[in-house]
């Protein structure tokens, strides 16, 4: 009998840390990854030509970076690595994957997704327009491409992120007009006994809003979006918010950032039928997993990283490893007790951090029932808020996937990865029930688009 | 907007290559992403099939789907996760496509 057939989705922190455990046990774990190169979203790497250090590239966290991205480098030959290729679905105990126009269906023994997050958004007036990117789109464009989206960009919405890209633009020398947060700051003090879990990683944030401040741009907090103003063939020309005295202030810029915190990918989680539950704090359905990542899933399927529950990347290494002992021991392997209590304490005390964030800056759901009927809500398509109350209105539906069967809301070609939780949102105010009842959108095969002339791989 | 979006802050000393955009030969660096090269050099990557509007990515990381184009084949390409190569050349409209389905 050969040896287990461990797969590993992601090579970010979680997959990376997760691959070097299994092959440490003496197993070869299939690695596929949808990147050029390993290292995720959060510690992307600049093309092969581009020469910036990697304290340029990833400021306090750079360290972090390149231990990840060396670690990765040094099991690249005793992992089966696929890089560039898709899972795009999970089915029967088998990964799918498309690389090109080649697929293939590989069988599991214990699957490890750590498939990262993507940003969590809530519309506004004028979020189509050509120049408004997520926040985490900014990030890439600087530390991947070493370009601004923008002469004049402004930044808005909540979370350690939106403070995190902006100091990254001013110190590479964009010109960033505004950064602009809907949570208040008294929240932030609210949520300081959660946050003094990891007291470097606060006052390195605490650090970042003063490097703002100091190179003079307006930073305000507690403020209420209105509208991204622009043309619809030439794009943003400025962004105009409501302050907590309900005074309006519009800054010019043509280009947004824009972003509340990060959802988890768990597409594929869904796909392989994983349970979800609701999660009060942060209003959304996440996989339920055990501590060490073991997931409620009729297959062995552990869950690590971001892609299980937003905790950042620190945590995202600590729970690859978890994940990957997991499987380890599931699979009869000898495991090291002692380093499995270790690594659960290290992620309890990330997660008491994260709840931290979550009440600091939280989800701004109340926007959602503000928003007004032409509102785009669905970008891929352009379905808007009044055709999600319409809708309901006249079919009765009242959850998501049933308003989406309707409107099309969540349809489109990115499948509701950026408009699912507010429309959500939308359908819980316009019925007037609690978000958890309008229910989450259900992942669906392929999780991307694929070309048609796809074929099995040789 | 025949001015370039994206504002270059570094790297800028790679080697030049050339790609194509709608008939039009612009230049761009080695290493840049497709939507880098195209977004340098003008303001938007395709026309939105469901408004009359512009679009110019959203993601940057294969998430969105927004930032497609097209080759002369009429094949598909996302801007976003395809490097740039020299001689390349794209269009940034899907012939027949368009859906508008508000005013």
């Amino acid at each position: 009998m050969g040896q287990p057939r461990v797969i590993i989705v992601g090579a970010g922190p979680a997959g990376v840390r997760a691959a070097e455990t299994i092959v440490a046990a003496g197993l070869t774990p299939i690695v596929i990854d949808e990147g050029r190169r390993a290292g995720g979203q959060i510690y992307r790497r600049q093309p092969e030509n581009f020469r910036r250090a990697y304290t340029d590239l990833y400021g306090t966290e750079a360290p972090r970076a390149k231990s990840v991205h060396d670690g990765f480098d040094a099991l690249r030959d005793r992992i089966d690595y696929r890089a560039e290729t898709l899972v795009w679905n999970i089915a029967d105990g088998h990964v799918w994957t498309a690389s090109g126009t080649a697929q293939e269906a590989i069988p599991y023994d214990a699957l490890i997704l750590c498939t990262g997050a993507t940003d969590r958004l809530m519309p506004m007036a004028g979020w189509d327009l050509p120049g408004t990117y997520s926040l985490g789109g900014s990030q890439v464009a600087l530390k991947a491409q070493a370009v601004s989206i923008g002469s004049q960009v402004v930044f808005l919405g909540t979370g350690p992120l939106l403070y995190l890209v902006s100091s990254q633009y001013i110190k590479a020398g964009a010109k960033v007009a505004a950064v602009l947060d809907t949570s208040s700051f008294t929240a932030r003090i609210t949520a300081l006994p959660d946050l003094l879990a990891l007291p470097s990683v606060l006052w390195n944030g605490i650090a970042l809003t003063r490097a703002i401040k100091a190179a003079g741009v307006p930073l305000l907090t507690g403020v209420t979006p209105v509208a991204i103003s622009g043309d619809a063939r030439t794009g943003v020309t400025g962004v105009t918010v409501r302050l907590g005295d309900g005074s309006e202030r519009h800054f010019a810029a043509d280009a947004v950032a824009m972003g509340y915190h990060l959802r988890p990918e768990t597409q594929l989680a869904d796909l392989a039928r994983c349970t979800f539950a609701f999660d009060e704090l942060t209003r959304q359905y996440l996989p339920v997993r055990d501590p060490d990542g073991r997931a409620d899933a009729p297959t062995p399927l552990y869950l690590a990283g971001d892609g299980a529950r937003v905790l950042g990347a620190r945590s995202a290494e600590a729970s690859g490893k978890l994940a990957a002992l997991a499987a380890l021991s599931d699979l009869g392997q000898p495991v090291d007790q002692g380093a499995i209590i270790m690594l659960r304490r290290e992620v309890g005390r990330y997660g008491r951090f994260a709840r931290g964030l979550a009440k600091a800056f939280p989800w701004p759901h109340q926007q959602a029932a503000a928003l007004s009927d032409d509102t785009i809500l669905c970008r891929c398509e352009c379905v808007t808020v009044g055709d999600v109350r319409r809708t309901m209105d006249v079919t009765g539906a009242a959850e998501t996937n049933r308003t989406k069967a309707f409107s099309r809301v969540g349809m489109g070609r990115c499948q509701g990865r950026y408009c699912g939780h507010a429309a959500a949102e939308v359908i819980a105010a316009h019925g007037e029930f609690p978000v958890a009842d309008a229910g989450r959108l259900r992942g669906q095969a392929p999780v991307k688009p694929l070309p048609i002339a796809i074929g099995e791989a040789e | 907007m025949s001015q370039g979006r994206f504002v270059r802050l570094a790297e800028r000393d790679r080697s030049p290559i050339h790609i194509t955009i709608d008939g039009t030969r612009v230049q761009a660096m080695e290493g840049d992403t497709l939507m880098v090269a195209m977004l340098t050099a003008g303001g938007t990557l395709r026309q939105s099939e469901f408004t009359d509007g512009n679009r110019a990515g959203f993601c940057l990381m294969g998430a969105c789907q927004d930032c497609w184009v097209w080759t002369d084949s009429g094949h598909r390409l996302r801007a976003c996760s395809t490097i740039a190569e020299d001689g390349m050349s794209v269009t940034t409209s899907q012939p027949g496509a368009s859906w508008a389905n508000h005013g």
